[in-house]
Order: C-alpha cells, then sequence, then structure tokens
C-alpha cells in the first residue's frame, strides 16, 4: 500500500515537471521550426518540423537588417560596461573592506541603497545629462548608465568577498614592503576570480539584453544594440512570420547557447544576489 | 590592521563613488526635482512647485491614466505571485525530492531568464496571435475551441497573458531561490517530525513553509520592485500605447508615454513623466524598507 502511494506521488511528481519542461521547451521550438518553414508552410503544418529547410527568412534578416553591426555594438557595450564595472568595484570594495575610516559603514550602505532602486527611475535626468554632455546617441551613454548601475552589486559581493578572507594575508604582503596597491594586485587579485565570475555574469544578462535605454538614448540605426534593431526588424516585418522568427531566432540563440555551456554558473551569479541579500 | 595614511582608502573609494554619484544617486534624486518643473525635454525648465502632482492626482484626462495604471500594476503584481512564485514554490518543492536528471530540469526551467524581456514579449505576441497562433490552434486540437480568444485583443485577458508570459520567462529566479531555501533547511528538523508521525504534507506546512518565510520575503519584494519598473513585456505585447484601451497599462508604461513619445497626442511633459517616476520610487523604496524593517525584527525575534 505505502509503496503503490509513493508509486504514484512518483508519477504526479514527474509528470508536473515534464509538463512544465513542454511549457519552457515548446514555445522556443516553434521560433526555431517556424524560422525555417515557408509563409504557406505557417498556416499548413503550425506545430511540427519544417518539411525542409527553407533559409529564406534568414536570408532577408542579413540583407535587410545591419545585425553584424548590431552584434558589435551589443559586444562592445557590454564588455566595456563589465570591465569597468569590475575595475572600478575592486577598487571600491577593497577600499571599504581592508581600510577603517570614518563614515566607512554609511558609504557601504550608500552603495548597497542602489541595489534595490531601479536605475531606469532616474532615465529623465540621465536624458538631460547626455544632452548637456553631448552623449546623447552615443554608446557611451550606455556603457556610462549600465557601470554606474552594476557597481551596488559588484561592490557588496566584492566586499563581501574581502571580508571572508584572513587579514593576516595582506598584513604580510605589507611587511614584506609591499604597498596596498601591489598587495591588491598581486595577493588578492589571484584569489578573486570566482567572486568576479560572479559579479560578470550577474550583470551580462540585464546589459546584454537591455532594451531600454538603448530605446531612450539612441538614435542612429549604426549605434543600435541587437534587442533595439530587432525590434525595429519586427515592426517592419511583423506579418512575415518565417522572416521574423529567424530574426528572434539569430537575436536569442547566441546568449542563449552562452548560457547552455556555463548553466551552473549563470544559475549561481544570477540568484546570488538574492541568496546572499 | 596596519597604520596607513588617512587618505589611502580614498585613492580606491573615489572612482566608483563619482560613477555612482553622478549616473545614477543624482539622476535618482533629480527626478524627485524633476517633478516639480514644467519640460518639454527641450528649452528652458519652469518652476511649477506640485503642480505636477495636482494634475497626476486630480485632473483628468491624467488622473484617470494614472489611477488606471497603478490598479493595472497591482492586479500585475498579484497575477505574477500567484502565476510565477506560487508556482516556484511547487516546482521548487519537487525538484528538491531525489528525482533523476534533476540538472537537466534546473538548467531548462532557468534558460528564460537569461532572454531579452523583449524578444520574449515578441514571440509570445505571435504565438497568441488570434488568427495563426499555435496557442489557439492547440486549443482547437483538443477540442477546447470555447477556451480561445483573442488574448491579447481582449480588455479582461490581455493582462493576465501578459502577467502569464512574464511568469513564463522568469519562474525559474524563484524556483532556484526557494530551492536554496529548502536545501538550507536542517534534515533532522525533519526526521524529528517524521519520528512524530508528520505526513509530508504536514511537513510542508509546519516545516517547509515557515522556514522559507525569508525567502518568501525576498522573493515577494524583488517582483514588487521588477513588476513596478516594468515596460518591455507590455512594450512588446502590446506597443506604448498599452491596449486594448488602456487595459495592459502599468505605470512603466504610463511613465514613457508621458515623458518622451507624442503617441498619445500630447507632446512629451518631463515634469509630469517625473511625478509618475517619483511615485514609483515612492512605492518601491517603502516596500524596500518596509521589508528590511519587517527583515531586521524577525532576526532580532
Amino acid at each position: 500500500m505505502w509503496m503503490l502511494r509513493r508509486r504514484i506521488l512518483q508519477i504526479v511528481l514527474y509528470a508536473f515537471l515534464l509538463w512544465q519542461l513542454a511549457v519552457v521547451i515548446y514555445p522556443l521550438f516553434i521560433m526555431v521550426a517556424t524560422s525555417f518553414k515557408t509563409n504557406f508552410e505557417v498556416l499548413s503544418n503550425p506545430f511540427g518540423w519544417p518539411q525542409k529547410l527553407n533559409l529564406e527568412g534568414y536570408r532577408t534578416v542579413w540583407e535587410l537588417n545591419n545585425f553584424a553591426l548590431y552584434y558589435r555594438n551589443s559586444i562592445l557595450v557590454t564588455v566595456v560596461s563589465l570591465g569597468l564595472i569590475l575595475a572600478l568595484s575592486i577598487l571600491a570594495a577593497y577600499g571599504l573592506a581592508r581600510f577603517q575610516f570614518p563614515g566607512n559603514r554609511a558609504l557601504y550602505f550608500y552603495f548597497l541603497a542602489g541595489m534595490m532602486i531601479p536605475i531606469r527611475l532616474g532615465v529623465l535626468n540621465l536624458f538631460r545629462l547626455f544632452l548637456k554632455l553631448d552623449l546623447f546617441d552615443n554608446l557611451l551613454a550606455l556603457i556610462l548608465t549600465y557601470t554606474a548601475m552594476g557597481i551596488p552589486f559588484s561592490v557588496f559581493i566584492l566586499t563581501g568577498f574581502f571580508a571572508e578572507l584572513p587579514r593576516e594575508l595582506g598584513e604580510a604582503a605589507e611587511i614584506d614592503g609591499c604597498n596596498s596597491w601591489r598587495a591588491l594586485l598581486h595577493v588578492y587579485l589571484p584569489l578573486m576570480r570566482p567572486a568576479l565570475a560572479t559579479a560578470a555574469i550577474y550583470h551580462f544578462i540585464p546589459i546584454w539584453n537591455d532594451f531600454y535605454f538603448p530605446l531612450v538614448f539612441i538614435k542612429s540605426d549604426h549605434l543600435k544594440t541587437i534587442p533595439l534593431g530587432t525590434a525595429i526588424f519586427y515592426g517592419q516585418f511583423q506579418t512575415d512570420w518565417p522572416t521574423v522568427f529567424a530574426a528572434l531566432t539569430t537575436a536569442i540563440i547566441p546568449a542563449l547557447a552562452f548560457y547552455l555551456l556555463m548553466a551552473g554558473q549563470f544559475i549561481k551569479g544570477l540568484t546570488a544576489g538574492a541568496v546572499k541579500g | 590592521m596596519l597604520k596607513k595614511k588617512a587618505w589611502e582608502p580614498w585613492v580606491y573609494l573615489v572612482p566608483a563613488l563619482l560613477f555612482y554619484t553622478i549616473f545614477m544617486a543624482y539622476p535618482l534624486f533629480g527626478s524627485l526635482a524633476m517633478s516639480m518643473y514644467k519640460w518639454s525635454g527641450l528649452g528652458p525648465m519652469t518652476f511649477v512647485g506640485l503642480e505636477n502632482f495636482r494634475r497626476l492626482f486630480l485632473q483628468p484626462p491624467f488622473n484617470e491614466r494614472f489611477f488606471n495604471a497603478l490598479w493595472n500594476n497591482i492586479e500585475f503584481f498579484l497575477l505574477t505571485m500567484v502565476l510565477q512564485n506560487a508556482a516556484a514554490l511547487l516546482f521548487a518543492v519537487l525538484l528538491s525530492q531525489k528525482i533523476r536528471f534533476s540538472n537537466f530540469f534546473r538548467t531548462v526551467f532557468f534558460a528564460p531568464v537569461t532572454m531579452s524581456v523583449l524578444m520574449v514579449g515578441f514571440v509570445w505576441t505571435l504565438l497568441l496571435n488570434p488568427s495563426w497562433g499555435v496557442v489557439n490552434k492547440l486549443l482547437t486540437i483538443m477540442h477546447l475551441d470555447f477556451l480561445a480568444k483573442p488574448w491579447l485583443g481582449d480588455e479582461a485577458w490581455a493582462l493576465p497573458a501578459i502577467a502569464f508570459v512574464n511568469a513564463w520567462q522568469f519562474i525559474g529566479l524563484p524556483i532556484m531561490m526557494f530551492l536554496a531555501g529548502i536545501q538550507a533547511i536542517p534534515e533532522d528538523i525533519y526526521e524529528a517530525a517524521r519520528i512524530d508521525g508528520c505526513n509530508e504534507w504536514s511537513l510542508f506546512w509546519r516545516i517547509t513553509l515557515p522556514q522559507l518565510v525569508p525567502v518568501i520575503g525576498m522573493v515577494t519584494i524583488l517582483t514588487l520592485v521588477g513588476n513596478f519598473s516594468s515596460f518591455e513585456v507590455i512594450y512588446a505585447m502590446e506597443g506604448t500605447l498599452a491596449g486594448p484601451n488602456y487595459s495592459t497599462d502599468v505605470l512603466g508604461t504610463l511613465f514613457y508615454r508621458t515623458a518622451f513619445s507624442s503617441l498619445s497626442g500630447a507632446p512629451p511633459d518631463m515634469g509630469l513623466g517625473a511625478a509618475i517616476a517619483s511615485v514609483m520610487f515612492t512605492i518601491i523604496a517603502m516596500a524596500v524598507m518596509g521589508w528590511f524593517w519587517l527583515e531586521a525584527r524577525r532576526r532580532s525575534a
């Protein structure tokens, strides 16, 4: 009796999980499958595999859309922003964790306050600021915004990291004649790789996918990032399904592949803020 | 700690401090100031005191749009709590059992979190399309035609449909948070309760759920912050007019329309937009502070 009950529970459990698996995967399958169909097949055979690979949609995307340029812009903005976030946050976290000075605690909380408030609520003043600095319609506007947005969480993670290391580590280096800068560079930095990876992955997703700030700050076609470029393309080709799904597939798949390669890291990184907080 | 010069920490702190202050803290608090001005985005700004708030709260059509968006936003939040977070708790409990392919399930459930909100919105808009969309066609095949509807064109169903899409994308995050919370509960509490004769059902209500209260609080506050600043999913599925008939308009879309677009007929009104952003800021900040206060009280208890 008990065994039977357990067996039934097991079946119900797997049924739920498999259902959710289908709910997640099937829409993505439809996206990819439709991108290879013809307009006719979209209507005659909406659910299954494409009968043969029709690359017309991808050709339209490639010819009529500056996807290569959008990718370049997205990569440029993401890489520079991540680099700045990490560099500035390492320094700030080091200053907060390894030095005692009046106002240390207050400063730490000042940084932390930015973790819970979405920066987009300040978009009007950013807009005004970038108009004044003549950075409107400039990728630098995005980089500066993303860097500021990333600092609170990285400072939080990295300060936590420094706090966990034994104090003697840096002190020993300093007794050996290292100044604090050399101690950071040669003693701490090599140990920080896991914490830096967590911070980088945490910020990679929102920066790479961001649509809001490009929508407000970028006007020229050659400066568009992937989400903004895809949005314009989507608007123009809404009724041509294979083409529009080809564009969406082109935009989604590379990041998705990157995720699948390092899923463990991503899950750890993206949940880190929540769990550690 | 070794003796150090007083200026030394500041060498490390100043760069991040400058960036963060100029491009984040100042713009955020500057929104509060800007809500006292009349500004179209170009030309001079005129000080008007609380006039923007008076218009927002009291003067039609602004107040109708504002309270409509506020209620829709609350509804969006409640729908997300059920469709996303309650469901996530169920899946986290299931995944915490000894099951095969656990890692595979986790990887797939989490995958949409890494995608662009905009793209997910576009994909689902096409899937929910009333004439060609797969969703209605599947319902027809399963002889559930009566459930098929023009989801995004129906005033009653558009917001729930968008909340579902939003939950579809982000459910992986609360699943992982609940899962981490469940795995942190010491096994011996369960053992003791089992010896006392508790079944799985009462184990969940008496141990798992109470132990998860901090995680539930965290998930709730993150959902609230996300929902009260969301924009992309509605922009992707219903455009900036948040149709049909403003039934999916939330504070984020109302803010964008007011401050940046002239789609609704009126020229951009940055002052009124700043007033809306200030309301969003206040809601989020109060919720976060309330949550901190509750957390502090719980921890000291």
